[in-house]
């Protein structure tokens, strides 16, 4: 077993064929189903996609949260700072946990531990990783609620979560995950729950921290708006798995995937008003019976014979962007997003 | 030659829905064993009116009032003060038989589909139980009616047979709304329709909602939290904030050029898909208030981050005054 920082150079977080099931009544969900993900210390990362589509398992498999009956299959593999996370005991997982490597959850009303008081919760994280004494973990906790604004800190330090509205809850529970100055921050939808002008609050203060510490985020949401914004690199995820993976600019300016151009025809917007919303035919399939072939073809409008018969990989388009959708292969579509003229059997040709 | 035809010269054609000034507080008890009690200001003196087959938006943040606003004018909560009439008819003033009737005319849709979809009920019985109880059909005549609203809403006429926990959340909002369409509503109360709906399937519910008031001349009070769906749905658009509405107008100026800083604060605060063109953002230091203590003047004056706020603001509340054509606002400054 290598020790830490053994791979100088290496991504921070690199996840390679990551497959968690979860057996159930109706059979095995294969909720996350071979996922590549790579994060570089300091970048802001997305992972986008509506729910079921297995980000947040992929979140918690990362962290290894995944509880029975879901199971992290053989073969996958989680690298953080150059160690297996997934081969390590689980005292190491702990320590790794909360310290270099820390989750941010989407619930801020049951995050928190009702019965402890806000500054004894930081302190605990804080005590559990760096071994410092009471009196400094103490000091440090207060130190990071005024970090994330919380305004008079030394009283709210002694007071319980039930005490704080909901945009307050989020910020104690991201003074928690950077009490100890973690590499990496997974933020599952860190602000789903919250207002808009709360949101925009957090959202800024985290993007503060992040410059001040050097972290890396992978931010999961369903929110295309919030990836635009913060995010640098996405990958969108459907049933289970990646389908693309592009930088910001490029997806928004021309998302390949048709499941990603479905998706963003489909949302509202404040800058553009649409006569008529774009809706994707349809709905995404339950997680244990994902349709043969490419899992999007059954609401694909450009689904022809392959889609239904071969599952197609995550194809690179040439310019460092790559979706798994068979049109990729069609140099018209790569160039409009429209797929050139096919006949019947048509093979994604369209090359003159 | 299609004139608009109006009853009589100098009568205006009234609005399905007119609320005037309507207050809603309530007695709330708090402390070990409900000793202290407390009154939150729900809604404070809102006006507003819903005209025949046009759309509201109604907007705010949670805690704002905006649901205790529709359950009010449901019937389903008492007011303190104001009025609500309901095609010239006082909702407040009807007798329980006539409540009863006219809830046949104003409907409800709920963000979760479950609080209006019993769950031991099946799809087809609950759609049923409206056409029964106000008798507008019976027997085979209602379960042909039943196929139709499930076809109308997008749903086969099998989905009938299935349980709510069948359906997938966008299919359930479809019964939902299925259900509320069943009495032949006129006016259909919208609280956060689509908010619990993944991106894709959203869509396809505000865009059945479109279809289904342009084929049967609804009205409705769309109220969301969302600025983008409301912009999409309603041409009218009213902004809530600690119980008072701070802005009203058509959505193409409000959005444009909102006058009230909440307003601007709100819009500013949504993520635009697009990273190009990214806006400045005007970030609102710290909580609403509570309803409970509100506090003078302006409701917005603690957190506003208007550069000429002054002791006027703190002390005396502004009225809506309008700004712009058919635009009002609630600001000393704007």
């Amino acid at each position: 077993m290598s020790g830490p920082d053994a791979t100088p150079g290496g991504p921070l977080l690199e996840i390679a064929d990551l497959r968690v099931t979860f057996a159930t009544g109706d059979g095995v969900a294969r909720a996350v189903d071979g996922v590549d993900l790579v994060v570089e210390a300091g970048e802001t990362v997305g992972l986008v996609g509506e729910s079921g589509c297995g980000k947040s398992v992929t979140a918690l498999a990362v962290l290894r949260l995944v509880e029975h009956p879901g199971h992290i299959a053989h073969g996958s593999r989680v690298r953080f700072e150059g160690r297996d996370l997934l081969a390590l005991a689980d005292r190491d997982i702990r320590a790794v946990r909360g310290n270099h490597l820390a989750l941010i959850f989407q619930e801020p009303a049951t995050a928190l531990n009702p019965v402890l008081t806000i500054g004894s919760q930081i302190a605990e994280v804080i005590r559990t990783h760096q071994h410092g004494s009471r009196a400094e973990a103490k000091r440090r906790a207060l130190e990071m609620l005024r970090a994330v604004g919380i305004p008079d800190a030394e009283r709210r330090a002694d007071g319980y979560a039930h005490q704080l509205s909901g945009g307050m809850r989020q910020r104690v529970l991201i003074a928690i995950a950077l009490a100890c100055r973690p590499h990496l921050v997974i933020a599952d939808e860190p602000t789903t729950a919250l207002d808009v002008t709360i949101q925009a609050e957090i959202l800024e203060l985290l993007d503060g921290l992040q410059r001040q510490m050097g972290m890396a985020v992978l931010l999961i949401t369903h929110n295309l708006g919030l990836v635009a914004e913060r995010t640098r690199r996405v990958y969108v995820m459907y049933a289970g798995q990646i389908v693309e993976e592009a930088g910001t600019e490029a997806l928004f300016a021309a998302p390949l995937h048709p499941y990603t151009q479905g998706l963003m025809a489909a949302v509202p917007r404040l800058d553009q008003l649409r006569e008529r919303l774009a809706a994707i035919p349809g709905q995404v399939p339950p997680a244990t019976a994902w349709p043969g072939g490419c899992r999007f073809h059954p609401r694909c409008p450009f689904a022809f014979d392959r889609c239904n018969a071969e599952m197609p990989p995550l194809l690179p388009s040439g310019d460092g962007r790559k979706a798994r959708c068979w049109l990729v292969e069609d140099e018209a579509y790569r160039g409009t997003g429209v797929p050139a003229h096919r006949d019947q059997q048509g093979e994604g040709g369209g090359a003159p | 030659m299609t004139t608009p035809v109006r009853p009589y010269a100098g009568t205006p054609v009234r609005d399905l829905l007119e609320v005037d000034a309507l207050t809603v507080h309530f007695t709330r008890r708090t402390g070990l064993f409900g000793s202290h009690r407390e009154i939150v200001q729900a809604v404070n003196g809102v006006t507003l009116a819903v005209g025949r087959q046009e759309t509201l938006g109604l907007v705010g943040e949670s805690g704002c009032g905006k649901t205790t606003l529709a359950r009010a004018v449901l019937r389903l909560v008492d007011k303190t003060s104001g009025t609500a009439r309901f095609d010239g008819q006082d909702l407040f003033a009807l007798a329980p038989a006539e409540l009863r009737r006219m809830r046949r005319r104003l409907q409800i849709v709920f963000q979760d589909p479950y609080a209006s979809l019993n769950p031991r009920m099946t799809i087809g019985a609950a759609i049923r139980e409206g056409l029964t109880i106000h008798k507008l059909a019976e027997g085979a005549a209602a379960d042909r009616r039943v196929r139709e609203l499930l076809e109308e809403v997008g749903l086969s006429a099998d989905a009938a047979h299935g349980y709510p926990h069948e359906f997938s959340g966008g299919q359930r909002q479809r019964a939902g709304i299925a259900r509320a369409l069943a009495v032949e509503p006129e006016l259909l109360v919208c609280d956060e329709p689509v908010s619990a709906l993944d991106v894709s399937v959203q869509a396809q519910v505000l865009n059945l909602l479109m279809d289904l008031q342009a084929r049967r001349g609804l009205s409705y009070l769309f109220i969301s939290h969302d600025l983008a769906v409301v912009r999409h749905v309603a041409p009218r658009v009213a902004v809530m904030y600690l119980g008072r509405i701070v802005e009203e107008g058509p959505a193409e100026a409000l959005y444009a050029r909102p006058r009230h800083p909440y307003t601007q604060a709100l819009l500013s605060a949504v993520p635009v898909p697009d990273p190009v063109t990214q806006r400045p953002r005007i970030v609102l230091p710290g909580d609403p208030p509570s309803p409970v203590n509100p506090p003078p003047g302006c409701p917005f004056h603690p957190r506003c981050q208007h550069s000429a706020k002054d002791q006027t603001c703190m002390s005396v509340r502004p009225e809506l005054e309008e700004r712009a054509p058919g635009l009002r606002a609630a600001c000393h400054k704007g």
